[in-house]
């Protein structure tokens, strides 16, 4: 029991960060018509977004190293500690939720220049064009983070606070065996404030209803004489910075690299495939399942009976759903078929 | 259908070999010719000032830290070959040919590459090296898995592998070839050196869950650690979960052992990812567990102080082993450590010290055998015995071209005194308790002219 | 693409495209390029992205795991060598063959959605052979360490041992592919790329190659007519699966050993790159990218800030060093930048890549010509 709780909420927490990937790449979907490949370099972006509030915030001064008497050694204290002392200290500490505030205005800068100076010119061109220049994009912005910071991770600490367990076995009733780390149940939280945020704004702004009515019929909302295109542009804002948020605060679970949007970037699109094209319950929904359904698979109880099926779990349920439904778990008929 | 191909192929064949023919008439001038002739041999510096050593290191991937601090030895070595600095393990090595004048009075340049910690990538960049830029020797490793690969090009190739890091029982196992070389330890070695203290410190008969890296060097690694804690102090295996090189969270397969009833987990990883692994285990709890009325253990059989640096606080009181460590008092190791320290501003590592050992020792053997002509540097490598590098005395076995010298083991260190001391010295294990019999991992080096 | 290409026009083309091959050795000579390695790399990813152009360039479809193919042609070919023989005639077959009914499989389930549908499940499908290769098929692939050659290979054909010891190497009926310094590799290598360069060209031109256009130009109008389509784009899909197996059993030739990497699907994405950038849909455009990329990848990353810093010597200090630090960004490690940007001007501004950029200078030439 206590093990099946846990992959569950390992699946939650893998599935919190798809979800997130998955809902702006589809929201782009449903309301621009539009393959974004460099969505996952959003995703990247965001966690570097972390990574640079922390190297200012620690930016340091050389002190020799006493300690060291065999050659000559420097310590770096940082600026901060040097000037506020333990308040500095703390401030560093809480890096990682702090960067959300610097990384929200950015995330939304990026997403309207790159949806004004280079998304805007593949609305009429070929789906295949528009996966090709943003697969080109997704390579240039991963470039620069490389050129920057190098080619390796960068771990992020979580504030000291949050990094500890969580006894969620006492909080259930079902023991102290069930633990689990303190800063994994905050991503899972915040990443269903970022969801329940986006389906209200969605939900209850005229903003949002336009949009919805836009992606249900593009046509007709524009001949109502509604400004259509503008705001879809911002729709492109919002779903970077979504994706950012949810690549910032993933840095701690995963030492950010300049590759790491690549790699979930193919599973994200596996779930707005099986979620359905355009479908935004259907991308929440589809990146908790399969982060749990990937979880179950790597239990050892099942590797006994299929090997490797944790490794390949993902992919065989997108091809069985493309397969058997290509509208996906919650998608129209007939969305992107040619 | 196998007729009209095998028509077509017979057609390309002899387009090929008409093609070859035509180009060797004109080649003499473009390539150097095959190393047929005796005592010529592949990329021979000949009459040229300088000779090029190529190091081909990790510098993306999961073990870049490794090859960063790897690169950075092999530059030092080079530099005290050339005779500038201070000369580092030079004024120790014994037996010592070296002159400070390069290696047989050329200068020494080098190339480097990026293995990308992959078999595929090392193999193009080695063999670029060996191709392109005529390399001598090339050394470098952090992956078994790569250091396999490009073994045994170097056998083909007729290039000598000085292997940096690479812990693998299979690279001077059943995958060791003539024409490579390890200093470093390996697999086995941990295991024999590890045993008895893990029996002293946490007692017979623990219930033992493996993480391994699913690579050669990661099962080579479980078998030889499962094996000596099993007959050394009756530890039992529960299970062997493999996972995948650079997997960055691992928290799935972290959550089955709280409940496997394991009460010690063997963390086969290295690098990056024994950071990630052993951090996450310790964020789920595992440290602060009591499992069949005892506490829980993490074992880490192979650390390493840049791990350690990115672990932080999580390696603290945590039980491994390494090759050598810049706290060693022998002379040659301080003279390393000065050296190091002075060019870059903080000790080396392990992986450091057997790249630059490595790069001396091919050198000093170039000098004693005269000649570069691998054939004779290979024969004055083998069973060289030679002190004064870390480590006590050493022999580098002919039989198989494993060195055996001491182990130390480690223990991540509780109070450290500086921000580099790190790893404490528990113990350090004498070469003849770790020394095994030639025919314990079978293989063959194959033949010294190729 | 010409309107009505004759048959000696083309004759012609292959002619010059054979010569131009076969003479790498001596006009890469000035570029740094003229060593074995990477001509045979010229000519397998040359190879390669001709097959996949046959799918992408005359199909429309748009395939994001190609590499599988190439995973499976080497692990194939190294397979024979371990088993049965250093030649590598049977092997490249068996590799090939091997690819060719691996691609059927993979293409019978993709072909049927279309579009990015299509593209996402070979993505998907790709990644999934390379995350089995990785792990559950490490009896076959040997995993991370990559399938190698050993000397307790059975090799029922040859001795398992050369003589004197050691691995045999590989070669062609007894031509040894290191032989001349590794040149005798490069020429087999050559040998099969200009044979699949003719084999697309006979394909492009036959009238199974306008049907497979009509594909991408209309693929609704052909099934009006009462026609399957999907037969036909399946052929070409299992074409450029072996065109891509042949390269991945030719790798395993020049060098034995298979390793899982070259599956990943950003290799797949490598072969997009290069199609697009030398021209999709056009014959010499694909081998043309694939040189370019490879040329940079392993020419162009070796450039670092000690060569700029020569490159630059003649302006003042301050000058050079922000020249230095501005190219340094795009040469050396950051190659992949200029990668990149490159192939996103070439997405924008010249949908028909390297081979319409030829043809649009060649243009504005003659037509100064005739105004004059």
């Amino acid at each position: 029991m206590d093990a099946i709780l846990l992959q569950v909420l390992n699946g939650l927490d893998k599935g919190g960060a798809y979800a997130l990937i998955a809902l702006g790449l589809t929201l782009i979907f449903g309301t621009l018509g539009v393959v974004n490949f460099a969505h996952g370099a959003l995703f990247m972006l965001g966690a570097f977004c972390a990574v640079t509030i922390r190297e200012v915030l620690t930016l340091s001064v050389k002190v020799k190293d006493e300690s060291v008497t065999f050659f000559e050694a420097f310590k770096e204290v940082p600026y901060l500690e040097l000037w506020l002392g333990e308040t500095g200290k703390t401030i560093i500490d809480w890096s990682v939720p702090i960067s959300i505030l610097f990384a929200i205005p950015f995330m939304l800068m990026v997403g309207l220049v790159m949806e004004r100076g280079l998304i805007r010119h593949f609305y009429r061109r070929p789906h295949a064009d528009q996966i090709l220049v943003t697969f080109g994009l997704a390579i240039v912005i991963q470039e620069i983070v490389k050129a920057y910071y190098g080619a390796n991770p960068i771990p992020q600490p979580s504030p000291e606070l949050l990094s500890g367990t969580a006894n969620v076995g006492a909080f259930f009733g079902l023991g102290d065996n069930l633990v689990y780390p303190l800063w994994r149940l905050v991503y899972l939280g915040f990443a269903l404030v970022i969801i329940a945020i986006v389906f209200a704004f969605l939900q209850f702004t005229t903003f949002g209803m336009v949009v919805r009515a836009g992606m249900a019929d593009r046509e007709t909302v524009q001949l109502l004489g509604i400004n259509i295109t503008k705001r879809f542009s911002i729709v492109f804002g919002l779903a970077a910075v979504v994706a950012g948020l949810a690549g910032l605060m993933y840095t701690p679970v995963l030492p950010p690299d300049y590759h790491m949007g690549m790699d979930f970037l193919v599973l994200s699109f596996v779930v707005v495939v099986v979620g359905g094209m355009g479908s935004l319950p259907g991308a929440v929904l589809a990146g908790f399942l399969l982060g749990i359904l990937q979880s179950f698979a790597s239990m050892n109880e099942v590797k006994q009976i299929i090997p490797g099926l944790d490794q390949i779990i993902i992919y065989l349920v997108a091809m069985i759903v493309l397969l058997v439904r290509p509208r996906g778990l919650m998608g129209r008929k007939g969305v992107m078929e040619d | 259908m196998t007729k009209k191909s095998s028509d077509l192929s017979r057609r390309s064949l002899l387009k090929g070999t008409a093609a070859a023919t035509a180009a060797t008439a004109v080649a003499p001038s473009i390539f150097v010719p095959n190393a047929t002739a005796a005592g010529a041999f592949r990329n021979d510096p000949g009459n040229s000032s300088t000779v090029t050593l190529g190091f081909n290191v990790p510098q993306t991937g999961a073990y870049a830290d490794e090859g960063a601090d790897e690169l950075r030895a092999f530059k030092l070595a080079v530099k005290h070959l050339n005779g500038e600095g201070d000369g580092g393990m030079m004024q120790t090595m014994q037996p010592m040919n070296l002159k400070g004048n390069g290696i047989l009075g050329k200068k020494v340049e080098f190339v480097t590459g990026d293995t990308q910690t992959k078999s595929d990538a090392a193999r193009a960049s080695a063999k670029r090296m060996i191709e392109k830029d005529g390399v001598i020797m090339f050394s470098g490793g952090s992956s078994s898995g790569v250091a396999i690969a490009v073994q045994s090009l170097a056998q083909e190739m007729g290039t000598v592998f000085m292997a940096g890091l690479t812990h693998s029982n299979d690279t001077t196992g059943k995958d060791r070839r003539r024409y490579g070389f390890r200093h470093f330890f390996n697999a086995h070695m941990s295991g024999a050196s590890l045993a008895p203290v893990l029996e002293a410190e946490y007692g017979r008969d623990r219930q033992v869950y493996h993480l391994t890296a699913d690579y050669t060097w990661g099962w080579s690694q479980q078998e030889s650690i499962a094996k000596f804690t099993k007959s050394q102090a009756g530890w039992n295996t529960v299970a062997d979960v493999r996972t995948p090189v650079g997997a960055g969270d691992f928290s799935q397969y972290i959550t089955p052992i709280l409940n496997s009833g394991a009460d010690v987990l063997v963390l086969n990883h290295y690098g990056k990812d024994m950071v990630n692994s052993l951090t996450q285990a310790i964020q789920f709890g595992l440290r602060d567990k009591q499992v069949n009325g005892k506490d829980f253990q993490i074992v880490v059989p192979l650390f390493s102080r840049l791990m350690a640096q990115g672990a932080g606080e999580n390696i603290k009181g945590i039980l491994g082993s390494t090759a050598w460590n810049w706290k060693l008092s022998d002379a040659g190791s301080q003279a390393f450590t000065k050296a190091f320290g002075q060019e870059y501003g903080f000790p080396p590592s392990q992986a450091a010290h057997t790249c630059y050992c490595q790069t001396l020792l091919y050198a000093d053997a170039v000098e004693r055998a005269g000649t570069f002509n691998p054939e004779q540097v290979i024969r004055a490598l083998e069973d060289h015995e030679f002190d004064g590098m870390g480590n006590g005395k050493t022999l580098y076995r002919g039989s198989d071209h494993q060195a055996f010298k001491d182990v130390l083991v480690v223990r991540g260190n509780q109070n450290p005194s500086s921000q580099f001391d790190l790893l404490e010295v528990q113990d350090i294990v004498p070469r003849d308790k770790v020394t095994y019999s030639e025919d314990t991992y079978p293989g063959d080096l194959g033949p010294y002219k190729v | 693409m010409k309107a009505t290409p004759t048959n000696t026009s083309d004759m012609r083309m292959v002619l010059i495209f054979s010569v131009v091959v076969l003479l790498m050795p001596i006009w890469l000579q000035p570029f740094g390029a003229a060593y074995p390695d990477l001509m045979q790399k010229f000519a397998i990813f040359g190879l390669f992205a001709i097959g996949f152009n046959i799918l992408f360039g005359q199909t429309g479809y748009l395939s994001f795991g190609h590499a599988a193919f190439i995973g499976v042609g080497s692990y194939a070919t190294v397979w024979v060598f371990k088993g049965l023989t250093m030649n590598i005639f049977p092997a490249i077959l068996f590799g090939t063959l091997v690819s060719g009914a691996f691609a059927l499989a993979i293409g019978y389930v993709c072909l049927r959605r279309t579009g990015i549908y299509f593209s996402i499940l070979t993505l998907a499908l790709a990644q999934m052979s390379y995350n089995l290769a990785y792990s559950v098929l490490t009896p076959i692939t040997n995993g991370e360490t990559g399938l190698q050659l050993s000397l307790d290979d059975a090799r029922v054909l040859d001795d398992p041992i050369k003589e004197g010891g050691g691995i045999p190497p590989t070669n062609l009926f007894g031509l040894e592919l290191q032989a001349f310094d590794g040149l005798a590799g490069f020429y087999i290598c050559a040998a099969f790329l200009i044979l699949g360069f003719y084999i697309a060209m006979r394909i492009t031109r036959s009238p199974f190659g306008s049907m497979l256009r009509g594909i991408k130009t209309n693929n609704n109008r052909m099934m009006y007519t009462g026609l399957n389509t999907r037969p036909y784009a399946l052929a070409a899909f299992v074409i450029s699966g072996m065109y891509a197996g042949l390269a991945g059993s030719l790798m395993a030739a020049v060098d034995p050993l298979a390793g899982a990497e070259r599956m990943q699907w950003t290799a797949s994405g490598e072969v997009v790159l290069m199609t697009i950038l030398g021209g999709v849909g056009t014959l010499v455009g694909p081998v043309l990218g694939a040189t370019v990329i490879k040329y940079f990848e392993n020419i162009f990353s070796a450039i670092d800030k000690s060569v700029l810093a020569d490159l630059y010597s003649f302006l003042p200090d301050g000058l050079a060093d922000v020249f230095v630090t501005v190219t340094g960004l795009f040469v050396g490690k950051g190659w992949h930048l200029t990668l990149g940007l490159m192939f996103m001007l070439v997405v924008i501004f010249l949908p028909g890549g390297i081979m319409e950029g030829v043809e649009r200078i060649r243009r504005r030439f003659s037509k100064q010509e005739e105004s004059n």
